[in-house]
């Protein structure tokens, strides 16, 4: 027990920079996965085809191997073209391998929810002059979170989980700095399940906060 | 092109053994998992609170935390407990190989067995009823009627599960087990070719990941045959 108050602040640090990497993985895989929806939706196959190529194979294969690529594949490639030896940094690596996975099933939850929204709203809009851009913002988007929001909550879910894999490469994360306590104090089970409860903490804290979220995206449904 | 088939004929062993090791994780902790999903799943839907709360709580901490939490809780953390040292199982529990199949069990259990709930809800009311009412025991009813019902009516959405413990399997290196991922490590590192070396291991976990698919698309159309009759 001292030992865990000893490691407390340490263990929160780690936190820090997993709630960090969760965050900007989310914003931009969510940006990701809009740009990959519209591209599977559009009628040129050039578009399309790659999209759902790329997708389904980033679904069909561990996040781990994902993360690995990026990483060292990420170190390798700017050898062989800067010619200087440089890494990627762990955070940037997980970021990129973290929100391509996340992208990837974000464009089929986008892509569901497009197609949820009736086609002749956007039809009316364009009869009233809207461009596409507009009808894209102000009809399409606002509808798509209600339909989005409870698979757009289990990807955060996931994400946050999946984090813990960038400590494999060094990534001084929650998952990390528990190891090095682990290790140095001979307590593993303690920390790696104090670690476990902190991401079960947040697990429950973001069902909440997404039942809420679900609520307010969906205010303008009556319910029966 | 060329590179890749020198690191193909340098390491196709070595991948072979690796898929190998990966299938069989698949393989043991899907059967242990559903074994286990099954008593998950009734005791989730028992009336009995202190069943129904230990299984909620079971359920919720294996889907909540990472798996990499859960392995190295298990094959690193076990070991802090002298009464786990001392104990006759220690030999088995020591072995990473062990260590993974249990937590790979244990977390493929808990997906399992709300999927399964979800199939056990779902089956007819009336189904049960005429059940019970030819004269089927509890017992009987759930061997004969509900449990099968359910299975088939989570066929698709356990074929999802299954592909999810597939990828899991590939943190079972970071305990030291040459997988497929392990053994592409080593590859990796050997060569100096990470992005040849991952491809080839990504295209064969994605073959797997069409297997899976296939599989259970065989498998459905087999057991789910009365449903496209009804149809």
């Amino acid at each position: 027990m001292q030992n865990l108050i000893d490691y407390f602040p340490l263990l929160m640090q780690g936190l820090k920079i997993t709630l960090l990497l969760a965050v900007s993985t989310v914003a931009v895989g969510l940006v990701l996965g809009l740009a990959l929806a519209m591209a599977k939706m559009s009628r040129h196959g050039w578009l399309s085809r790659p999209a759902f190529a790329v997708t389904n194979f980033l679904r069909g294969i561990p996040e781990f191997l994902v993360l690995l690529v990026i990483y060292y594949g990420g170190s390798q490639v700017l050898n062989d073209v800067l010619g200087i030896s440089v890494d990627v940094s762990p955070f940037l690596a997980g970021l990129v391998a973290l929100s391509l996975v996340f992208g990837s099933y974000a464009s089929e939850t986008f892509r569901g929810a497009f197609q949820s929204v009736p086609k002749g709203q956007v039809e009316a809009g364009r009869a009233y002059g809207f461009t596409a851009w507009q009808c894209f913002r102000l009809i399409q988007l606002p509808q798509i979170w209600k339909v989005a929001i409870p698979g757009l909550g289990n990807l955060w879910q996931g994400t946050v989980k999946d984090t813990a894999l960038v400590s494999v490469i060094g990534l001084d994360d929650l998952m990390r700095k528990s190891n090095q306590a682990a290790q140095s104090t001979r307590e593993p089970f303690n920390f790696y399940l104090f670690a476990a409860l902190i991401f079960l903490a947040i697990t429950l804290v973001s069902m909440v906060i997404l039942a809420r979220l679900e609520k307010r995206a969906s205010r303008g449904v009556r319910r029966s | 092109m060329q590179a890749a088939l020198d690191i193909i004929n340098a390491y196709g062993w070595d991948f072979l053994t690796g898929t190998w090791l990966t299938i069989q994780l698949v393989v043991i902790s899907g059967i242990l998992g559903l074994v286990i999903a099954v008593p998950v799943a009734l005791a989730r839907l028992s009336e009995n609170r202190l069943v129904h709360g230990i299984a909620t709580a079971y359920s919720l901490f294996f889907r909540g935390t990472p798996l990499l939490v859960q392995i190295f809780l298990i094959y690193f953390g076990l070991g802090q407990f002298d009464f786990v040292r001392d104990s006759v199982l220690w030999p088995f529990l020591r072995e990473a190989y062990v260590c993974a199949l249990i937590t790979f069990s244990l977390n493929t259990a808990a997906y399992s067995g709300e999927i399964l709930r979800g199939g056990i809800l779902a089956v007819p009311r009336g189904e049960v009823e005429a059940a019970r009412a030819s004269g089927m025991s509890t017992f009987t009813t759930y061997r004969l009627v509900i449990l099968p019902r359910a299975f088939s009516i989570v066929l698709p959405a356990y074929s999802n599960e299954v592909i999810i413990l597939m990828k899991g399997t590939a943190l079972a290196s970071t305990i030291t087990l040459l997988e497929l991922m392990g053994m592409s490590q080593l590859a990796a590192s050997a060569t100096y070719q990470p992005i040849l070396v991952f491809g080839i291991a990504g295209v064969i976990y994605y073959l797997l990941t069409l297997a899976i698919s296939w599989l259970f698309r065989t498998l459905e159309r087999r057991y789910n045959r009365y449903l496209a009759v009804a149809r």
